[in-house]
């Protein structure tokens, strides 16, 4: 672990500190949960940027996506939040760990400054376009917020309702066939490339 | 909390998605900066949906951008699988040629 790496780890733990802190001030225990579930979130995909090896990327990834998840509870998507940790956690990421067994090791690929340049000047333009945003607009919200409900049936109801989604479940199921019958058809060895004389020396 | 600080956590993953795209030169960092930017406008439209009447629609739209998350992933990574048979590299700048 050299100097760079520590100051990292170092000022990650810091701010989930103090995002913890600063939900627990603002809102008691829900804004702990806040601030647990931010920290994760930002920390991972943080994390993913920086880690120079991509296993370690693809793990912390799993972070990202089960803090996402966590948001969405606190927001009241239950539904959502068992989706995301099913398709994410269970399917997305599986997939990438799958493709990263392509990526040969290259300890040069990451360069330390490229990223804490990219890092920085990205932040940047997000807090600038955050005061912008947050001194000019006012978001329409509701006064009182309601109770969050569960509404799984109303979901499966909204899927299949004339009036509601169907056109677009069932544009969204025809995708997804497609998609996946392309990603095989695309994916696989072809005849000619068993014949190969590269590929019989080589493996 | 209030829908302000969903929107900034949203708003930092998304930054970082970028980050992620633009500064490594690997096709696999390139689909988990995509997947970061997915998830950060997902909650975008919860928190938007939560905090205007709690009605379906945003979170109907969440359903749907990870239903096409997960298509999209199958997709991607059955063409990084076929850049690394043909270029035997998965950094995007040594792909430059439509066929060969």
């Amino acid at each position: 672990m050299d100097n760079a790496q520590r100051a990292f780890y170092t000022l990650l733990a810091i701010g989930t500190l103090g995002l913890l802190g600063w939900g627990a001030s603002s809102a008691g225990a829900s804004g702990v949960a806040f601030g647990f579930f931010a920290a994760l979130t930002i920390g991972g995909s943080l994390v993913c940027v920086w880690e120079r090896s991509v296993v370690r990327s693809a793990f912390s990834l799993m972070a990202t996506f089960s803090g996402v998840a966590g948001l969405f509870l606190l927001l009241g998507a239950d539904f959502l939040a068992v989706a995301q940790i099913l398709i994410y956690v269970g399917g997305i990421l599986a997939l990438i760990l799958f493709g990263v067994m392509l990526s040969p090791p290259d300890p040069t690929e990451r360069k330390l400054s490229r990223v804490l340049t990219g890092i920085v000047l990205m932040m940047g333009a997000v807090a600038w376009v955050g005061a912008k945003v947050s001194s000019t607009v006012t978001w329409a919200t509701s006064g009182e917020l309601p109770e969050p409900t569960t509404k799984v049936d109303e979901i499966g109801i909204a899927f299949l309702d004339p009036d509601g989604y169907v056109v677009a479940f069932e544009l969204a199921a025809m995708i997804l066939t497609a998609a996946l019958v392309a990603a095989v058809y695309i994916a696989r060895r072809k005849a000619s490339d068993l014949n190969d004389p590269r590929a019989e020396g080589g493996a | 909390m209030g829908l302000g600080a969903f929107i900034a956590v949203s708003a930092i993953l998304f930054g970082i998605g970028i980050v992620c795209i633009i500064t490594r030169r690997n096709m696999i960092y390139v689909l988990m900066g995509i997947e970061m930017i997915l998830n950060a406008a997902n909650i975008n439209f919860v928190a938007f949906n939560r905090f205007n009447g709690d009605a379906m629609d945003g979170r109907m739209f969440a359903i749907f951008v990870i239903i096409l998350a997960a298509a999209e992933a199958a997709v991607a990574l059955g063409i990084v699988l076929n850049v690394y048979h043909l270029f035997e590299s998965i950094k995007p700048s040594d792909v430059d040629l439509m066929r060969d």
